[in-house]
């Protein structure tokens, strides 16, 4: 990563930290409703790998766990939070929620709520792609329990078989839902297993953002030049539990302080202070910023915003006038 | 017109959507050099080759969330589901994606994928070579369900289901490949929506689909003869959504109904008609609207035991002579 992007890389990882701390406020004042999973902690991940990518000319997809994917693809933050407040002005219309952030104009193709399904979707937007002869790529963020779905397996034989242009990054941290991974997987390096497929793999320290565009630059490069899927392992760890109504009892004090201490928003914040980038001043004001920019901007638009109509609930479900149904134009 | 087989109309129909648009491609297990357990893509993998003619492992939530995902870039992937017994597998991505993401991205994306799967019982299967599956894909919104009752059906559908957007869900039948019917020489396509008049009747409506169509056109000959009485035989080549204003039409003029369908009962195709008729036309009827079902097991193997548990058209006889009194 060039020095110069390092700056703003920063501030979008603080920004993604701060805009979920306000969607936790938001919930708990009942603002948001629903299943609501967080990033905090994660940040260096979605946000390391897609600096990697071409966003908006890539595809991404991922799971439920999608605010911050979908805003490093392009997604507007305030829309993103008016879906959030179920507004009619969200990105999905207030029909999807948190779980389900669309932004197709981004190529930011949705965050899905089954565990292991974008999967076989993601092979099949390369498959796609490959139809289409263009150069993009398609990157599938998913967590490390989802590894223990047959879709992974499915996938990942036909990724390879097909030579599909296709990368799965996989968020390991180290939880599904509540269950630890020793106790859940038999292996628990997430890369060691896609060599069962005969597809390359590496995993790197989730939490150091510089590590994780180096690891993300060498995987996409390597899918774009048609040589096939590729796996990624990004180390990491969740800060709050599986989603809103997890109580996280689950975790020693002891290993969430040691997360804790390897912060990516701080890591990354104190080697550009070490570096004389950023002075702490800096730092201070560019959460100020970031603060008042999700309080004055973010959320006053998704609180103003009209919700959908509820006479409107049967749209969206079949093809509005398609002429195919009455057996075309005849 | 020309007289063909369900298979050959089915291999014509791909063929004419797979010349009409590169984006048409057809996967499932043995579709391609093989041909297709029912020869439905027979001939198709040496003319469009192996990018658009799949053989896909025996991965069936796998290769169906992957057409979807295709979908979702304007490719429009003809799946084929070897036998519908094996769609339970694939149900996760169908209902989960295909029915629901129109939606759940505000109108943003849709998926339109066509997926055909032979379902029914043949000839011994056994339990688990003999599902009989409409009735769980009408009952999700968001996809379409059709069924045809003949070759021209199974032409004319599987061609409007490809350019349909929405996704299709085609309910074959495995002893059906073989039967002979008229097929317009000229390019056809047919509604998705709707139902066909059968047999003309005035006395009391027989409503079939697919497989049980033909249990109908029977019994329907067989009350004429021995019974006089005149039965009107509609066909639903369109189970999701169904034809509210066909069942209506034909009640009204009949005003008795027997509904055959060959899965067990419970949460039906024929409950469902009925729950219509009540909604529909309840104070035409002068009977109470009759279904004929299979029973209520898993099928067996025994031959006379697979003939106990299904209907056939002397069920249908019997049901409407019960309603007549005769």
């Amino acid at each position: 990563m060039k020095n110069a992007d390092k700056k703003r890389v920063l501030r979008e990882m603080l920004f993604a930290r701060r805009f979920e701390e306000r969607c936790y406020e938001a919930y708990v004042e009942r603002k948001i409703g629903g299943f609501l999973h967080l990033y905090p902690g994660e940040e260096a991940c979605a946000i390391g790998v897609l600096e990697a990518a071409k966003v908006g000319h890539d595809y991404v997809i991922t799971s439920y766990r999608d605010h911050i994917h979908a805003i490093k693809s392009g997604a507007d933050p305030k829309k993103v939070m008016a879906e959030l407040y179920a507004r009619e002005t969200g990105v999905s219309k207030g029909r999807g929620g948190s779980m389900h952030i669309f932004d197709i104009a981004n190529r930011f193709m949705g965050g899905y709520a089954l565990v292991g399904g974008p999967f076989p979707l993601a092979a099949g937007i390369a498959k796609g792609i490959q139809m289409q002869g263009g150069d993009e790529i398609c990157i599938c963020f998913l967590g490390d329990a989802a590894n223990n779905q047959g879709t992974f397996h499915e996938s990942l034989n036909m990724a390879k078989i097909w030579n599909l242009p296709v990368l799965y990054v996989c968020e390991n941290n180290l939880y599904g839902i509540g269950t630890r991974i020793d106790r859940s997987t038999a292996v628990i390096d997430q890369y060691k297993r896609v060599s069962g497929y005969n597809i390359p793999s590496a995993q790197e320290d989730g939490q150091d953002v510089d590590l994780v565009y180096k690891a993300a630059n060498k995987a996409i490069r390597h899918v774009r030049a048609g040589k096939g899927p590729y796996f990624l392992e990004l180390m990491t760890y969740r800060y709050r539990g599986h989603s809103m109504s997890d109580s996280n009892a689950y975790r020693a004090k002891t290993e969430e302080r040691m997360w804790s201490g390897r912060d990516p928003v701080i890591m990354l914040r104190d080697r550009l202070i070490e570096a004389g980038q950023l002075t702490h001043d800096e730092f201070k004001e560019m959460d100020t910023e970031i603060l008042d920019e999700i309080e004055d901007e973010i959320i006053r638009y998704a609180a103003e915003s009209p919700e959908p109509p509820a006479s409107e609930v049967g749209r969206y479900v079949l093809a509005e006038n398609d002429p195919w149904v009455k057996g075309g134009v005849q | 017109m020309a007289d063909i087989m369900m298979w050959e109309a089915l291999v014509r129909a791909h063929d004419e959507e797979m010349a009409n648009d590169p984006m048409v491609i057809a996967m499932g297990e043995d579709i391609g050099v093989v041909g297709g357990t029912y020869k439905a893509t027979l001939g198709l993998y040496d003319k469009y080759g192996e990018q658009r003619v799949i053989d896909t492992p025996i991965s069936e939530n796998g290769y169906t969330g992957l057409g979807i995902g295709a979908s979702f870039l304007g490719v429009r992937p003809i799946i084929e589901i070897m036998s519908v017994n094996f769609a339970w597998l694939a149900m996760d991505q169908i209902f989960n994606t295909a029915a629901k993401v129109r939606y759940m991205s505000g109108g943003q994306l849709e998926a339109p994928v066509v997926i055909r799967s032979p379902g029914g019982t043949a000839h011994q299967l056994g339990s688990q070579h003999s599902a009989r599956m409409e009735k769980v894909f009408m009952g999700v919104a968001g996809l379409r369900v059709v069924t045809p009752s003949s070759p021209r059906q199974a032409y004319g559908l599987l061609k409007s289901a490809v350019r349909c957007n929405d996704p299709v869900f085609i309910n074959e039948h495995e002893l059906m490949y073989n039967m002979k019917g008229d097929v317009p020489a000229e390019e056809y396509f047919h509604p998705l929506e709707g139902s066909e008049i059968a047999r003309e009747g005035r006395d009391v409506t027989l409503f079939g689909y697919n497989i049980s169509v033909h249990w109908c056109l029977k019994a329907a000959g067989l009350l004429s003869k021995h019974h006089g009485i005149e039965a009107e035989v509609i066909d639903l080549f369109a189970l999701s959504p169904l034809d509210r204003e066909g069942i209506r039409n034909s009640v009204n003029k009949t005003h008795r109904a027997v509904i055959v369908e060959e899965a067990e009962p419970a949460v039906g195709v024929a409950a469902e008609v009925m729950a219509i008729i009540n909604e529909e036309c309840f104070f035409e009827l002068d009977a109470a609207p009759v279904r004929v079902s299979a029973l209520n097991v898993p099928i067996p193997y025994n031959h006379a035991m697979e003939k106990a548990a299904l209907p056939d058209e002397n069920d249908v006889v019997d049901a409407v002579r019960k309603m007549f009194g005769v």
